[in-house]
């Protein structure tokens, strides 16, 4: 398990570097995302990668197992910013409805957009591949 | 034994113990009852967690920086969990390439929609500058957008809660939503909760269907990459 947690904050740590050193305006985590998914993709052609905590088998110490232990529990890691709302409270008195309404609008259009572009997009290209 | 209760309170609330545990425990708690209601969407946990932990800290009269010092460790996972996407993305690879064009044209069309209509809507309602390049960002993961807010010289505490506000009420209407629409493709359905809704989105999309939260989990890093892009553009167009 230690071996897996030091794997998916060593993909961090390179993703930060990259992003600092060169300047690039995206966050580091997702380069370390990326890191992460060429290693995996990688043990898959170099025998020799497949040890420690990229041993194939979702075990439970595996980057698999742990992986899956930090996704099941993902909502908890946005309770400590939620609660940052005790230093909004004026912000909140004098704006909550709007921002709320601005909120909840904005989200509607973006799911139903999202979703239409998705589920079009995928029609269009399956009736390209079998045209009938 | 010396020194009164009080000042054993004294002590435990000025030690990252105390407010570490109140976080774990009121979550622990709040998910159970998730559990419990078969996850209903109003049963959400973070939702709860964040308004009975705000609650405990006004009563007690605790500064939030005191609480962050315990809950910082909860906080920080934020960044390992979103490299932790890259198993799921890696596991479902196949289902993955072979949506990439929808989920390419979701992805841009989206993320466009995400900022476009949020910076519309705060000017239409008439929230003060700050307030609107504030929430700019909301769609995409805490830190991610936190940073962004920074860049724009906006408040990131405030981006911070609007995008869990954003996460949870993505997470409370999506099932809902899109049973209404009559889409049944998850990989679609997920693709919208992780693009609109991020982290929160994604944790709800992971209780509805794997595959949906695998997918979920792709637009919620892709989005982070797209929005860190497009809100400064965004802005400069949109704020006079």
């Amino acid at each position: 398990m230690i071996s897996s947690l030091g794997l998916i904050l060593l993909c961090q740590l390179i993703g930060e570097v990259i992003v600092r050193g060169l300047g690039l305006p995206m966050p580091g985590p997702v380069l370390g995302l990326v890191v992460l998914l060429l290693l995996l993709l990688l043990r898959d052609k170099v025998r020799g990668l497949a040890v420690g905590p990229l041993a194939n088998g979702a075990t439970e110490g595996s980057i698999e197992g742990v992986s899956r232990v930090l996704l099941a529990n993902l909502s908890l890691l946005f309770v400590p910013a939620g609660v940052g709302v005790v230093q909004k409270l004026d912000l909140v008195a004098a704006h909550g409805l709007a921002i709320a309404a601005v909120l909840v609008l904005s989200v509607v259009v973006t799911l139903l957009v999202t979703v239409a572009a998705f589920v079009v997009t995928s029609r269009l290209v399956a009736h390209k591949r079998e045209p009938s | 034994m010396s020194g009164s209760p009080f000042s054993l309170w004294v002590y435990l609330a000025q030690s990252p113990l105390l407010w570490l545990t109140v976080t774990l425990v009121v979550y622990a708690v709040t998910d159970a009852i998730s559990l419990r209601t078969r996850r209903h969407p109003l049963a959400n946990p973070v939702l709860h967690a964040m308004w009975i932990v705000a609650a405990v800290l006004l009563l007690t009269g605790t500064p939030y920086t005191t609480y962050f010092a315990g809950a910082q460790f909860v906080h920080f996972l934020l960044g390992p969990a979103t490299v932790a996407l890259a198993v799921p993305l890696y596991q479902n690879r196949r289902t993955v390439l072979q949506a990439i064009v929808p989920m390419l044209a979701a992805l841009v069309l989206g993320s466009v929609t995400a900022i476009v209509s949020v910076v519309v809507l705060a000017e239409a309602f008439g929230l003060p500058r700050d307030v609107v390049l504030s929430l700019a960002p909301k769609s995409v993961t805490a830190g991610v957008a936190m940073g962004i807010s920074e860049s724009l010289h906006a408040d990131p505490s405030l981006t911070a809660v609007a995008v869990v506000l954003t996460g949870i009420t993505g997470a409370i209407i999506v099932t809902p939503l899109m049973n209404r629409t009559g889409i049944t493709d998850f990989r679609a359905r997920g693709f919208a909760a992780g693009l609109a809704a991020h982290g929160i989105g994604t944790a709800r999309a992971f209780q509805v269907d794997p595959l949906a939260g695998t997918f979920s989990g792709i637009a919620m890093s892709l989005n982070a990459l797209v929005t860190s892009f497009l809100v400064p553009l965004a802005v400069t167009l949109l704020i006079p």
